[in-house]
């Protein structure tokens, strides 16, 4: 009987000649840990943009050409708006399946973005990040906020009111950066914010070409560097070093697990596209510059923008009648410069404080570097409290809690809490290293006992 | 021997070669994956869950075919796209937990190759031998490469008005232009009440123009305390202000106006974006949050026809703050 395989093979192999790699590669190892799936995530998470952004793109029109819409939503029948906004309200409300489609979209963008800080805290708690693994860290961060830029694109691209408002903030930050700003802005732009026909045509082909290739391109190059050096292990035996990996080959184990997944993403995505509402843009109406609605959020993954935005005093730093710093660049450029910045300098930074250049292979535990693990929780929490101060006013609303003390609070909170939770974070991880030790005491002690038995038994016995 | 004869000889060779005996267990290479005991019942769990994945699917497309735009429930397309992939995902998960050998491999971390390290660094090294001057070389080519480079992002000067910032400063203003309202219907200074609040629009200019749209209030002309040189910019106690926040371009949407004055703050205009909030009684000077600046005003008038209009162009620049921002606006 011939192997019905060896066929299609021979035929690649004498073709590309690539039989060893494809040897190697289906034997390529993952070491099993959940914790690893997440980068997974959002991949896949990616793939469904990509799919349905594909759709949508079939049928958005990005022009701010206006109308007058006589759809099939009767309530904006007579409203003036652009095509834009009105191509995806017939997405939304006209065509078939297109809400589905169009609310997955928005789904994955959110997951994405989430499942990225999953695995950027996964990948910072384990120190994963540490040689050789630097460029992996590196290309992962910009992989994060060209996500986020790609994701306020796309909402942006809406032009519902919601969007609009988005876009003037990022307009007026934009505007912000000192010196250059005015300048700048006009040059990314085309003309002054809102009222130019530039602005979409130029977003459009940012938010389905230029970004998605760059995402796509540093996707690629993440993968291809975590497949130079493997991924890290956690100690969990003997077998498992610094030198030697061990874990379950792609193929056979590894790709139906994966797959699995990727198909678990894909249709929990559309679930929550066919379940749960998500910016039904029908209700906001379109935008116009004079409009505004109370209590505005942006998506999740931009609260810490707007948070930090009103977490700031106001006031613009001056010299005569140039205004050198307006008030939004603290919030909206210097604030998320700082966290890229403090991030990209992790694993230099913790070369330089703990002086070990070494390779590592070996996953800690959080608890087994203290000092990383206290900062790192001190760091996130000071972006979560700047983020969850973001919806103050929503908190207002459900809980009645005023904002003006929410913003006294908050104020003192970002840097109060975030010291506190370093110290207890540091504390606690000497603590649960100090249990191990005190059990591993324990545990070798009782061997000891045990076997001191063991060897006393045989002369009880030849007592006998 | 005949041809025939070598042709049937050749036949029976083959039919005989393409049916050897079974090989005996001896013979058979080692194998690679290890081998593992059949499981029938997790291949049926998979082909049910392939089953349910292929009629969710059909419904999907039935319920794409059978309803109409309007009818079309989005919640069931959702649930019947969402179990059929879901479906296959769990055929793959059984895959994977019971099907497959699941194996527990070792493998060598990849390590550096100094050797290789060393050869590179020559190679690159020796074929530049010849080179005698090097570092001119070397600067004349970034030379070369910097200048194209900077040829070739010289034509990005065109995206917008990069060196001419007036058009931050458009206004529509100027003495004497009605206010109209969002219909382009004139505004009557007898319309505007107390508690009340408008928006407002240069008459014949773009709305949507950052400094077209305007906040119309009314506020008691005794309680007024105007910047020095503002004093008849609020005929009757009618004031003006740009709609548009000096943080970050939100429309100031919200004026806040106590019914109970003695318990509550005084009023104000407020912008929901960020809360930065201003006071109408001073000429929109920021009272809390994080405007850097003042709302700017415009000065108004009342004309024979109890029209309102114009007095001039505002107090300061509308929109956010950028480097000259603080420059009075021209044609004031």
């Amino acid at each position: 009987m011939t192997d019905p395989f060896v066929e299609p093979v021979r035929f690649i192999d004498e073709r590309t000649a690539a039989a060893p790699q494809m040897r190697k590669f289906m034997r390529y190892l993952f070491p099993d840990h959940w914790s690893f799936l997440l980068g997974e995530v959002a991949l896949y998470a990616f793939l469904v943009l990509i799919a349905t952004g594909i759709y949508l793109a079939l049928f958005f029109d990005p022009s701010t050409a206006k109308t007058i819409y006589h759809g099939s939503y009767t309530p904006l029948d007579g409203v003036r708006m652009s095509d834009a906004f009105k191509s995806v309200l017939d997405i939304s409300l006209t065509y078939k399946g297109g809400l589905l489609i169009r609310q997955t979209h928005h789904w994955a963008a959110d997951v994405f973005v989430a499942a990225i800080l999953m695995h950027l805290m996964r990948v910072f708690f384990t120190g994963a990040f540490r040689k050789p693994r630097e460029l992996t860290w590196i290309v992962g961060l910009l992989l994060l906020f060209t996500a986020l830029l790609e994701g306020y694109m796309g909402y942006s691209l809406v032009d519902d009111l919601l969007s609009g408002m988005g876009l003037a903030i990022g307009y007026g930050v934009g505007l912000s950066i000192p010196v250059i700003g005015g300048p700048a802005m006009l040059a990314i732009f085309g003309a002054p914010f809102p009222g130019n026909p530039h602005l979409w045509s130029r977003m459009y082909i940012a938010h389905v070409f230029l970004v998605p290739v760059l995402l796509a391109t540093l996707i690629g190059v993440h993968l291809v560097l975590v497949m130079a050096r493997h991924h890290t292990q956690f100690r969990e035996s003997v077998r498992h070093t610094q030198k030697r990996i061990v874990g379950v080959p792609l193929f056979p184990g590894q790709a139906p697990r994966s797959l699995a997944l990727m198909l678990f993403v894909a249709g929990l995505l559309f679930l929550l596209g066919g379940l749960i509402q998500i910016n039904p843009i029908w209700q906001w109406g379109p935008y116009e510059p004079w409009l505004g609605t109370n209590g505005a959020q942006p998506d999740w993954y931009l609260g810490w923008l707007i948070g930090a935005l009103r977490l700031m005093p106001g006031f613009d730093v001056t010299i005569g009648h140039y205004t050198l710093i307006p008030n939004p660049f603290w919030g909206g450029v210097l604030f998320p410069l700082v966290v890229l910045g403090v991030l990209l300098a992790v694993p230099f930074a913790e070369r330089r404080l703990t002086g070990d250049r070494g390779v590592h292979n070996l996953a800690d535990r959080p608890r087994d570097a203290p000092g990383r693990t206290a900062f790192g929780v001190a760091f996130l929490s000071w972006v979560f409290l700047i983020f969850a101060f973001g919806a103050a006013d929503r908190i207002f609303v459900l809980w009645g809690l005023s904002y003006n003390v929410q913003l006294f609070v908050f104020r003192i909170a970002i840097w109060v809490i975030p010291a506190i939770l370093y110290v207890v974070t540091r504390r606690w991880c000497r603590a649960l290293q100090v249990a191990e030790e005190v059990e591993a005491i324990q545990e070798s002690a009782e061997e000891d006992i045990r076997s001191r038995a063991k060897a006393r038994a045989p002369t009880a016995a030849g007592g006998r | 021997m005949k041809l025939w004869q070598w042709l049937f000889a050749f036949i029976v060779g083959r039919v005989l070669r393409r049916h050897p005996p079974p090989e005996s267990s001896a013979q058979e290479p080692t194998r690679i994956v290890p081998a593992g005991t059949p499981e029938r019942s997790a291949e049926n769990l998979v082909l049910v869950l392939l089953g349910l994945a292929v009629v969710f699917a059909l419904g999907f497309i039935v319920v794409y075919a059978e309803f109409s735009p309007k009818g079309m429930s989005n919640s069931l397309l959702g649930i019947c796209l969402g179990l059929s992939l879901l479906c296959i995902g769990g055929a793959l998960a059984v895959v994977a937990k019971r099907l497959v050998v699941t194996e527990e491999l070792e493998d060598d971390y990849p390590s550096a190759h100094p050797e290789q390290q060393e050869e590179v660094a020559q190679i690159v090294h020796e074929s530049g031998s010849r080179i005698t001057r090097k570092r001119l070389l070397v600067g004349a080519g970034a030379a070369a490469g910097g200048t194209l480079g900077l040829a070739a992002l010289t034509p990005a000067l065109s995206l917008g008005p990069v060196w001419d910032t007036t058009p931050l400063d458009l206004t529509p203003w100027r003495h004497g232009v009605r206010l109209v309202d969002d219909q382009g219907r004139p505004l009557r200074a007898d319309e505007i009440l107390h508690q009340s609040y408008y928006t407002a629009f240069a008459e014949g200019a773009d709305k949507e123009l950052l400094a077209s749209s305007l906040v119309v209030i009314r506020l008691d002309p005794d309680k007024l305390h105007l910047p020095e040189g503002r004093s008849d910019w609020a005929p009757e106690g009618i004031m003006a202000y740009s709609k548009i926040c000096p943080h970050a371009g939100c429309a100031v949407a919200l004026y806040r106006n106590p019914k109970f004055p003695a318990v509550q703050p005084s009023p104000a205009l407020v912008c929901p974006c960020h809360y930065s909030t201003f006071d109408p009684f001073t000429g929109g000077t920021v009272t809390y949050g994080p405007a850097g600046r003042a709302l700017p005003q415009l000065p108004l008038m009342i004309d024979s026809d109890r029209h309102l209009r114009a007095a001039g162009n505002f107090s300061a620049r509308v929109g956010p703050s950028w480097l000259n921002v603080r420059e009075r606006p021209t044609n004031a």
